[in-house]
């Protein structure tokens, strides 16, 4: 580890991939997530796409939200932090699908 | 225990219990133990592929709750370490300031904390209510209430060709996120700054490294909890000892997370870089990555929790307790879970399932640690984040340490109230602020 300025960013050497690759994701046919793109057009924030900690929400260049429901944590940052009411429809994963946790 | 009544023919599969519990975590596992116990038909509806699969926390249990319920509970429960070290940190980017208590008598039964893996400990809980009888349905989601021409709770549907489970009396023990509380008009749809986000990584280390670097035996652990580490964003981090890894995260209020534009990990990979810590974990390997919301909004977030046909308890009603001071979920879901279950079960007996005939759930829990310990620390999450304690005094006190043990020869040493006055101005407080938040902060925890 280098020495760094206080309250400068670190880093841990462990991509995102890897991290997400540690999680056991049992994934189902059904997209639990749905997106309201032209909805989404309309947020200033989108705070979505930092917030989520499996980083499945990407800002496209016309302005509205690509997703992936795939790897989710099943958590609900997403439609909490949404500010848009209608953008975000979100439910759980068919029963035995979605994650999967042996560390939790 | 008794098959459930099956009823076929036109629309969907129907079968008929006394009680219908939702969630096989701790809340609801309790509460299917309680149930079968009295010899009541219950089904706990999981939707993960095992219980515990979907969850995720700090993350410690503190035991006394099982006393009653599992007598000797220690003997069996499947433990990864026994908390004997308590280590509260504030700490700035190059700081930090340690109270750090150790007691044997944390070691030894009847224990007092421990870390556990919630695929092993809920997993286990949920085993005791199959022995009483509870039949256990896993890989299934609840995908709604069913209601009566009332608009009573009389069962869920499920996602298993529309399936419909009917009891009397539903217990929604479905979490944080719960969609059956929601529907139920009990909980907002989504409200921000009632949660936090908790991420946590499990970072695989040799036990006899665990054992030198947290100065503990083997079997004993170590509860770290950490202010000052979350930035901008109002939150606290955290650090425990397992058997063979070390649980490390950030905890993070929603609001601010989502107009930071922080990314959650980025936190956790600054934390284990801290100059305190990294020695901690060096060669450390990831093991998990994850996340999951807290209801960290105390007790006067917490949903109605009796409706006519529906109990709620654990996280679906908000009943983690973030204080500051105590970090405990586990703990309160079992607590709730199994007073819902012998709520229900009264009613049951009674034939009276209405929100009225269900109450005495809710004056159970006023009774009991679950519910008094929220309504005397109901103050507590807004002081634990608000700015003064988060943005200043982690620093500030960090600050004072260095200035009282900073040795300044041949320069004299400075009183402690100058040094506090100066270090306090410093970071932006007045001392009029230091002592009325001393006081507050005593008048809630007090």
């Amino acid at each position: 580890m280098s020495a760094t300025a206080p309250g400068a960013r670190r880093w841990d050497g462990i991509s995102f991939e890897e991290r997400m690759a540690t999680v056991d994701f049992r994934v189902g046919a059904r997209a639990h997530i749905s997106v309201d793109a032209d909805v989404c057009r309309s947020c200033t924030t989108k705070a979505c796409v930092s917030a989520c900690p499996a980083n499945l929400f990407a800002p496209t260049s016309d302005g509205g939200i690509l997703f992936n429901y795939e790897e989710c944590f099943e958590c609900g940052t997403c439609y909490m932090v949404c500010n848009s009411e209608g953008a975000l429809t979100w439910t759980y994963p068919d029963g035995g699908h979605g994650v999967v946790f042996h560390h939790g | 225990m008794p098959e459930p009544t099956t009823t076929s023919g036109v629309g969907p599969e129907q079968l008929s219990f006394d009680a219908v519990v939702v969630g096989a975590g701790p809340a609801g596992a309790a509460a299917g133990l309680a149930l079968a116990r009295a010899g009541r038909r219950v089904v706990v509806v999981e939707r993960g592929p095992f219980p515990g699969a979907k969850n995720v926390y700090g993350g410690v249990v503190y035991g006394r709750v099982l006393d009653d319920i599992v007598p000797g509970w220690w003997e069996e429960v499947p433990v990864e370490r026994w908390i004997v070290r308590r280590s509260t940190m504030m700490m700035t980017g190059t700081q930090s300031l340690s109270v750090d208590f150790r007691t044997d008598a944390w070691g030894s039964a009847p224990y007092n904390g421990m870390t556990t893996l919630r695929c092993h400990f809920d997993a286990w809980l949920a085993g005791k209510a199959t022995d009483a009888g509870a039949r256990l349905l896993t890989s299934t989601v609840a995908t709604g209430l069913v209601r009566d021409g009332s608009g009573r709770v009389v069962g869920v549907r499920t996602d298993r060709d529309g399936a419909e489970l009917l009891a009397p009396v539903v217990i929604a023990a479905d979490g944080v996120n719960s969609f059956l509380a929601k529907e139920a008009g009990l909980l907002p749809r989504a409200e921000a700054s009632h949660h936090t986000l908790g991420v946590k990584e499990v970072l695989q280390l040799p036990p006899g490294a665990i054992n030198e670097r947290f100065a503990v035996q083997d079997h004993e652990g170590v509860d770290m909890e950490i202010l000052g580490c979350t930035g901008s964003i109002p939150g606290g981090g955290f650090l425990y000892t397992n058997a063979d890894s070390v649980s490390i995260g950030v905890v993070l209020s929603l609001p601010e997370l989502g107009a930071s534009g922080v990314r959650p990990e980025t936190l956790i990979a600054d934390l284990k870089s801290h100059p305190s810590l990294a020695p901690l974990l060096r060669g450390a390997t990831l093991r998990e990555y994850g996340a999951h919301l807290i209801p960290e909004g105390g007790y006067d977030t917490m949903p109605a929790l009796a409706a006519d046909g529906l109990l709620v308890a654990g996280d679906a009603g908000a009943m983690t307790l973030a204080a500051g001071l105590w970090l405990e979920g586990v703990n309160f879901a079992i607590g709730s879970g199994y007073a819902a279950g012998r709520a229900a079960d009264r009613a049951i007996a009674r034939g009276d399932c209405s929100a009225s005939g269900l109450a005495s759930y809710r004056a159970d829990l006023e009774g009991q640690f679950v519910l008094a310990d929220h309504k005397r620390l109901r103050k507590a999450p807004s002081l634990v984040l608000s700015d003064r304690v988060q943005q200043r005094y982690p620093g500030l006190l960090c600050d004072l340490a260095e200035g009282m043990f900073t040795v300044t020869n041949p320069t004299p040493k400075v009183g402690g109230l100058a040094l506090t006055r100066t270090v306090a101005a410093r970071h932006g407080v007045t001392l009029r602020q230091l002592a009325g938040d001393t006081l507050r902060g005593l008048r809630i925890f007090g």
